[in-house]
């Protein structure tokens, strides 16, 4: 299927385009937060602490009393960064491991999917919480932490790919005209071996943010004054008997975004990786 | 044949195991500073200090340390508690029996409802009810579990007070402790009143913990039923004039629930980790909070202790979810 033709299923998908829509949604209110937020994020207002939503607050007013609208609108660019920035982590580490993993095989093989299945040991979210306690809670560290959790992930999707991908013809024929590996890792199995690895990408963007949005709940990311939604939801917490409407918006934001991530992988896992597709 | 098979996976946990225990252990040994005064906190005084650096080998090789650290695990020694100075495998057990109790609670809700969205699906494909269900399920599945568990305890705790907000049975109701899963106690004990009171207590946390693995159950459900439906033996059962939940129920729900039982092996580790926060969030006294709460108190022989535990239990349930696998398809037995 040629490039053209798997964009134009993607654009009959009804799951993708909602999903896109979402995104979409979610990057313009970052790109444009300091323009479209009424208020500044950071700077409390003690007179009015814990409003409801009005007209002059949309989503209310939290403990300092600053505007959830805004800190909800700032809080976009830290998810979606943190999004970008995981999966990257999780993604070329991953990638190569997966590609030395599966290409030369035998002991390197077996070194590499041990230590993979070692971290694969760990309830995802425990290990993130180990790792960020280690290295001291922050946004940073929390983006490494969710990182390396799913490094194992991207290693096996990677390392299946390949598996079957070098015993195919094409290659066969490169390795005994003389091909370097690398050549032949880089130029002829690894673009083969991208559709899952675009797919899993994408619906690994939500999972990152979920996570990280978990550890800011649980106080191990980023930290306050930060408008990290779930940091956000970790002070909501406290007044949800008497001002629900300062866990509800983040948690919310956090909702929509996720679901956009997981919308599009699945419309592209149905357009690149049709093996998969769901009846 | 299938005695291989399970010697070989033993072999390959236990493996994975002394892995998981390397890594604890230089993770621990990679946080600043002297791990004796990390394990004793900052207010020990130096006898203390000196008598856990020399019972640890502080002073010798690394290579030394690992063993003494490992025999100790291997004896069931997971060291003292920092906050309370009890043995960290005592406090972990009575724990450990909460978080379980909750699982199994949220295990069989996400198994019923997700199995029973996934059949409804299949059975009526492309119609109102399979889109429907099929949306929730992929909002179940983005669903960050941490803030629908506060929602929830808006709703059922404050707005309409129906349901208790925290703990695990209300205060003043005894019930003897026979198991330690407070539902089977009660009704073990006779006790209407606590009964009702522990699976009150039970409602909010566990839906809230089922949420994401019924989510996937429901999708895994429906896309194996789909798939076994197209079959000839489900054709022929209807040929037969079969009465079609005869068909649906006996001959294709039975065939797809191979997938379904893998899915719900691996979600029992997922349902460990979202028991972390669910946890957190209804202060039920299980193994997720006594990781944060010891996470917080910089309790490290506390913390070191639930991550082995995890990990040996994540371990247990691959294994169990695979030997399942070969009970319930003869096929793998043969291969063997």
């Amino acid at each position: 299927m040629s490039r053209w033709e798997a964009l134009k299923d993607l654009r009959q998908s009804v799951s993708a385009m909602v999903g896109l829509v979402l995104i979409l949604l979610i990057v313009v209110v970052a790109i444009m937060g300091p323009w479209i937020a009424p208020a500044d994020p950071l700077i409390p207002s003690p007179l009015i602490r814990l409003q409801g939503p009005s007209v002059e607050h949309l989503f209310g007013t939290d403990s300092l009393g600053r505007d959830i609208f805004s800190r909800v609108i700032y809080g976009a660019r830290i998810s979606l960064m943190i999004g970008v920035i995981s999966v990257t982590i999780s993604l070329i580490p991953g990638t190569l491991l997966g590609l030395l993993a599966g290409y030369f095989g035998k002991r390197i093989d077996s070194i590499i999917m041990r230590c993979m299945d070692m971290l694969l040991a760990f309830p995802a979210i425990l290990l993130a919480i180990f790792i960020t306690a280690i290295l001291e809670p922050n946004l940073t560290n929390t983006m490494v932490a969710v990182g390396i959790v799913y490094i194992p992930h991207y290693a096996r999707i990677v390392r299946a790919g390949v598996l079957s991908l070098k015993e195919q013809l094409f290659v066969q024929a490169i390795v005994h005209l003389g091909g370097s590996h690398g050549r032949i890792l880089f130029k002829h199995i690894l673009p083969n071996c991208l559709p899952p690895i675009i797919v899993y990408a994408t619906l690994g963007m939500g999972t990152a943010v979920l996570q990280a949005a978990a550890l800011g709940f649980l106080g191990l990311g980023a930290q306050p004054p930060s408008p990290e939604w779930g940091a956000m939801l970790s002070e909501g917490r406290q007044y949800i008997q008497l001002a629900p409407h300062v866990a509800a918006f983040p948690g919310a934001a956090i909702l929509i975004l996720v679901l956009g991530f997981n919308l599009f992988g699945d419309g592209l896992r149905d357009v690149l990786d049709p093996s998969l597709r769901s009846q | 044949m299938t005695l291989g098979y399970i010697s070989r996976r033993l072999f390959h946990l236990v493996l994975i195991m002394f892995g998981v225990s390397v890594l604890v252990f230089l993770m621990l040994r990679m946080i600043p500073g002297d791990p004796a005064q990390l394990l004793l906190g900052e207010f020990a005084n130096p006898e203390e200090l000196e008598s856990l650096r020399a019972q640890l080998g502080l002073n010798q090789s690394l290579l030394t340390q690992y063993w003494i650290y490992l025999r100790n695990i291997i004896q069931g020694d997971l060291g003292n508690s920092l906050r309370s100075n009890a043995p960290v495998a005592g406090e972990i057990w009575v724990r450990l029996i909460a978080t379980l109790e909750l699982s199994l609670a949220a295990m069989f809700i996400a198994t019923v409802v997700g199995v029973a969205a996934g059949v409804l699906s299949a059975v009526k494909q492309r119609s109102f009810l399979d889109y429907a269900s099929m949306f929730l399920a992929l909002v179940g599945v983005s669903m960050p579990i941490f803030w629908l568990g506060l929602m929830l305890i808006y709703l059922f705790s404050v707005k309409y007070p129906i349901l208790p907000m925290m703990g695990r049975i209300t205060l003043g109701l005894e019930v003897p402790e026979m198991t330690g899963l407070m539902v089977v106690d009660s009704l073990l004990a006779g006790n209407g009143q606590a009964f009702l009171s522990a699976v009150k207590h039970l409602l909010l946390p566990s839906f809230t913990l089922a949420t994401i693995p019924m989510a996937i159950v429901a999708r895994i459900t429906r896309s194996s039923m789909l798939e076994v439906m197209s079959k000839d033996y489900v054709r022929t059962a209807r040929a037969k004039g079969m009465a079609e939940s005869v068909v649906v129920l006996r001959h294709a729900l039975r065939n797809a629930f191979l997938p379904v039982v893998t899915v719900l092996g691996l979600n029992l580790g997922l349902l460990l980790g979202g028991a972390v926060l669910t946890e957190t969030i209804f202060s039920w006294p299980g193994l997720g909070r006594y990781v944060v709460d010891s996470l917080a108190g910089r309790d490290y022989a506390a913390v070191q202790g639930c991550i082995l535990v995890f990990a040996a239990l994540m371990a247990a349930i691959n294994l169990a979810v695979d030997l399942m696998y070969v009970f319930l398809d003869p096929r793998l037995r043969v291969d063997e």
